[in-house]
């Protein structure tokens, strides 16, 4: 198991309810989309599997530990193996590219490592390997307040990515990308998800783009599972019901209109994900 | 329902409230702006400013000024160095967004809060006992000299720094740092890249502010024989010279411009 959610809830401090109940778990090397309205809860459904944020009440076991029962040094490296890809990057607007992308490793590297690595970048090859898979290898030495909001997102896929972990976690990786790069960045989250056996999370607004790349596919509403099917299985009905409140159209990455069709047509139309 | 912003009596009763708090503060401080312009005190204060001219330029004294100059730049700048390495590791354990046991929270909490508050404390102490109190404490070890006038400075300037230093590491964007903290750096390193890169600007500026009040402190410290420029104006008042005073003062405006050129080409370069 990569990680097992039971009887999950979460209540912040003003006591509103963020999630209730949830029962969900992964094997090794799973990848599966959540969506869901705003508010739905996705945010801290990850932020729980992040171990960022602790339930108010069940039990988490993640990579095959209860995070809040480790020590803190077991803690720090169950976080190392931890990959999440920030809605809005969280990265400096001063720092260089190649910076924010080595910090990935910054839990594994010993502290005078990472500290020699800021006088003179300690893997110069390595961080540009991981912005070239997304196509952003000419921004290396690139400060990230020169970047536009679609290429800093893919800054932060790539610092996951350089972190190499165990389990990967994105929320909403490719808010603030055009289709083509979107496709291009999720495609790479699953090429590392199959070759290195990475279970792969992602928190997704456009529902296109969750029925085309992930076998599995969550819809949380109000903060609860409100489906958990096979990508096949998830029909245009189904997802009408989870986006019954919103403007009646579905959420896609082009905005454009979105028809599911019918799961046996389907099953022939989709292609398998593409490993780039 | 009319559109009304709800919080707008909130706000009054606040403003109401500070005001009712200052009014008594001003009486008891014996606040009286009148005074100021009351024939006969204009008539004394005018005396005590025109003894400052024409100001003393002589060979003879400038000579003393500058090596005083000297003296006092010397003794302000080691002052700042040395509180700055006291206060850096404190900022840092007082910064809540550098807490890894707040992210849950986690383990260890209690002990990471008793640490602040170790901190918090110690910063207390450093800061909440005037330097000039300091200054004549460590006189007493040092014997006369500048080198009071260091530490003294070095300890209550280390205990404001810490203080600022945290809190500007707190004001800024946290959630870089929170994020490596997340993925399992540690909070050394979480400083370095997280949160330095948007606070380096603020930190540098607020230190070098802290050197320019250092070189106007060193003053009161030469008035307890610590050496520098105080020491020569300590000299100049005994023997009621006002045109050595009033070089010195001039000295000390070239100083504060200086201070403002070095705070303004350092934010430029971290810019």
């Amino acid at each position: 198991m990569s990680f097992e959610l039971s009887q999950v809830g979460l209540a912040h401090a003003n006591g509103q309810r963020a999630l209730r109940a949830v029962t969900l778990s992964a094997g090794r090397g799973e990848r599966i989309a959540i969506i869901g309205p705003s508010g739905a809860g996705k945010t801290s459904l990850l932020r729980i599997l992040a171990t960022s944020l602790r339930p108010t009440e069940g039990r988490v076991s993640v990579l095959q530990a209860n995070p809040w029962q480790l020590s803190g040094a077991q803690l720090r490296q169950l976080r190392a193996r931890i990959g999440v890809v920030h809605q809005s990057p969280p990265i400096p607007p001063r720092q260089r590219a190649i910076t924010a992308v080595l910090a990935g490793r910054l839990g594994v590297w010993p502290w005078w490592k990472s500290a020699l690595s800021l006088v003179y970048p300690a893997d110069i090859a390595g961080a540009r390997e991981q912005l070239a898979r997304l196509d952003l290898a000419d921004r290396l030495f690139e400060r990230c307040d020169r970047l536009s909001g679609g290429q800093l997102q893919r800054v932060g896929v790539a610092r996951a990515l350089y972190q190499q972990p165990d389990l990967l976690l994105a929320d909403e990786p490719v808010s603030a990308m055009d289709p083509a790069l979107a496709d291009l960045t999720v495609s790479q989250l699953h090429s590392e998800a199959s070759t290195r056996g990475v279970t792969l999370v992602a928190s997704l607004h456009a529902v296109d783009v969750a029925l085309r790349w992930f076998p599995r596919v969550i819809g949380l509403r109000a903060g609860e599972i409100a489906f958990d099917l096979a990508a096949v299985k998830v029909s245009d009905s189904v997802l009408r019901d989870l986006y019954a409140s919103e403007t009646g159209t579905l959420p896609t990455q082009d905005n454009q209109p979105f028809d599911v069709a019918p799961a046996t047509d389907r099953l022939r139309v989709v292609a398998p994900p593409r490993i780039i | 329902m009319a559109l009304r912003d709800p919080d707008a009596a909130g706000r009054a009763l606040w403003v109401a409230a500070a005001l009712l708090v200052l009014w008594p503060l001003l009486h008891i401080a014996q606040f009286n702006p009148a005074e100021l312009f009351d024939a006969r005190n204009l008539k004394v204060m005018g005396g005590f400013v025109g003894q400052f001219f024409p100001p003393d330029l002589t060979g003879e004294f400038l000579q003393l000024v500058l090596k005083a100059t000297v003296e006092t730049l010397a003794m302000a700048t080691a002052g700042t160095a040395l509180a700055m390495l006291l206060a850096a590791p404190l900022g840092l354990v007082l910064s809540h967004s550098l807490s890894i046991s707040r992210i849950g929270p986690g383990p260890g909490r209690g002990f990471g809060e008793a640490l602040r508050a170790l901190a918090r404390v110690t910063l207390l102490v450093l800061r909440g006992i005037p330097e000039i109190v300091w200054a004549l404490l460590l006189v007493r070890a040092f014997g006369l000299g500048p080198a009071a006038g260091v530490l003294a400075i070095a300890v209550t300037y280390g205990g404001m720094l810490g203080k600022v230093y945290s809190e500007i590491l707190e004001s800024g964007d946290t959630r870089p740092a929170r994020a490596l903290l997340e993925s399992g750096s540690g909070r050394l390193m979480a400083f370095f890249y997280g949160l330095l890169p948007g606070a380096s600007q603020e930190l540098a500026s607020y230190t070098v502010y802290r050197w320019e009040c250092a070189v106007r402190a060193s003053v009161i410290m030469g008035f307890v024989g610590a050496g520098g420029l105080g020491q020569l104006m300590d000299q100049s008042m005994k023997m009621l010279n006002g045109g050595e005073v009033s070089t010195i003062l001039i000295m000390f405006l070239l100083l504060v411009l200086l201070a403002d050129a070095i705070s303004a080409s350092i934010r430029k370069l971290l810019a």
